[in-house]
């Protein structure tokens, strides 16, 4: 057995022994926190896989973000009274119906034919016509441009969703703030000193996207990350869900991503086609629209619906 | 084994655990949990469909690796979409019960409409 086998079977045994924590803590707010642990193991795992792209969208969102909107709804839903556990006449066949799930799965993983069916051929033939390098980068933006498009519609749709929880008298207002009310000073040294890396890594991290593993979701989540810290150091509010800039942003990169999608028969012949030999700007263009839209869906999600009155 | 078809017996797993979770946590937010260990264990069943389609110039076949990425933010949404949900009931109510008698019940704690 070779040491990297060795290795992967304890981050295995790491990944499983973390994920049955967060089912079994009795404290939510433990829970949380290893599903927060959980996520960058699982993230390893992807590197293992050998998908950079994935293991860098879950650091980002599966873990950071996602921790950070688990975290707050678990210190603000702390006051609640906490259920009965369940009696072991649900347990057990829960247990079993459980296990029954993931040998079925376990089964099919493991008798999966030889000679896997596979795109990746069809990805590198096409790879040239885009000018694009990270064949994932082109699956997302240039392929399948209609899914990603409708996804983007899906994040402004869950923004609208969860604004839309908000009690009437405060619609328009803005979120409350993240955080405590009076950050400790090292959470405000973090978000000075970290703000402007993390801006720079995420730009990086959308420019280099064309050819090596990152891209528009791994660029706009770290962007997201940074307003993220920023607001939890109480540098700087939610914005009022009103504010003209916000809404704009937050549909700037469906309503572009659609534009030249209906473009697309008259440039290029087809809908969501993009001429070849302005493949590569035009993906820019979408991409850094949609960068902007995600460093603005992210966060909003995390802060929630407005629970303050609108500025007069 | 390879790294691989291990991967895939660890998304499995995964799979289990927050199907158990699911059914046995009463709370919401500890259900939100577990929909989303269930779901990363697909996603990682999915990856290793991704890593044995490694045919050609990649390790990997890209098509199923984007459409993750694709599935990890919607989660994400879908997620931040439920807590939303739970703390506004909370707001209104005072709890975050999934328990149907409880809101028919006339009892202890809950606040008045």
């Amino acid at each position: 057995m070779t040491l990297l086998s060795i290795l992967d079977i304890g981050l295995a045994a790491i990944v499983l022994g973390v994920a049955a924590w967060t089912v079994l803590a009795r404290d939510t707010f433990g829970a949380v926190v290893g599903y927060v642990a959980y996520g960058l193991l699982v993230s390893i795992v992807w590197v293992r896989l050998y998908a950079p792209d994935v293991a860098l969208t879950e650091a980002a969102i599966g873990s950071g973000v996602t921790g950070v909107l688990l975290i707050t709804a678990a210190t603000r839903l702390s006051g609640n009274r906490t259920e009965a556990d369940r009696g072991l006449s649900i347990k057990v066949p829960a247990a079993l119906l459980s296990l029954l799930v993931t040998a079925t799965l376990a089964a099919a993983v493991l008798l999966l034919p030889d000679n896997a069916p596979s795109l990746a051929p069809a990805a590198d033939q096409g790879l040239a016509a885009t000018g694009l390098g990270n064949p994932v980068t082109a699956v997302l933006i240039a392929y399948r441009s209609f899914d990603t498009m409708l996804e983007k519609i899906v994040l402004v749709l869950a923004v609208v969703g969860v604004w839309s929880v908000a009690p009437d008298r405060f619609w328009g207002g803005a979120p409350a703030p993240l955080g405590r009310p009076a950050p400790q000073g090292d959470l405000v040294l973090l978000a000075k000193a970290l703000t402007p890396i993390g801006i720079l890594v995420g730009l990086h991290m959308f420019w280099v996207g064309a050819d090596e593993p990152g891209g528009a979701f791994q660029s706009g989540a770290i962007l997201a990350a940074m307003w993220i810290v920023v607001m939890m150091a109480r540098m700087a509010g939610p914005p009022r869900i009103n504010a003209r800039w916000l809404r704009l942003t937050l549909v700037a990169g469906p309503a572009v991503f659609l534009a030249v999608g209906l473009a697309g028969p008259r440039m290029a012949g087809a809908f969501f086609a993009y001429p070849v030999s302005v493949a590569k700007p035009i993906i820019i263009v979408i991409e850094a629209f949609m960068v902007l839209t995600i460093a603005a869906t992210l966060p909003m999600l995390v802060a929630g619906p407005p629970s303050r009155k609108s500025a007069p | 084994m390879n790294p691989a078809a291990l991967s895939g017996l660890v998304g499995a797993g995964l799979v289990g655990l927050g199907l158990y979770s699911l059914i046995v946590n009463p709370q919401p937010l500890r259900k939100l949990l577990a929909f989303n260990l269930i779901g990363s264990g697909v996603f990682l069943v999915f990856g290793i469909v991704a890593r044995r389609g490694a045919v050609g110039p990649f390790p990997f076949d890209p098509v199923p690796q984007a459409m993750v990425i694709t599935g990890i933010v919607v989660a994400f949404a879908a997620s931040a979409l439920a807590v939303a949900l739970m703390l506004r009931l909370s707001e209104e109510a005072g709890r975050v019960t999934l328990d149907p008698d409880a809101w028919t019940k006339p009892d202890e704690g809950a606040k008045d409409p």
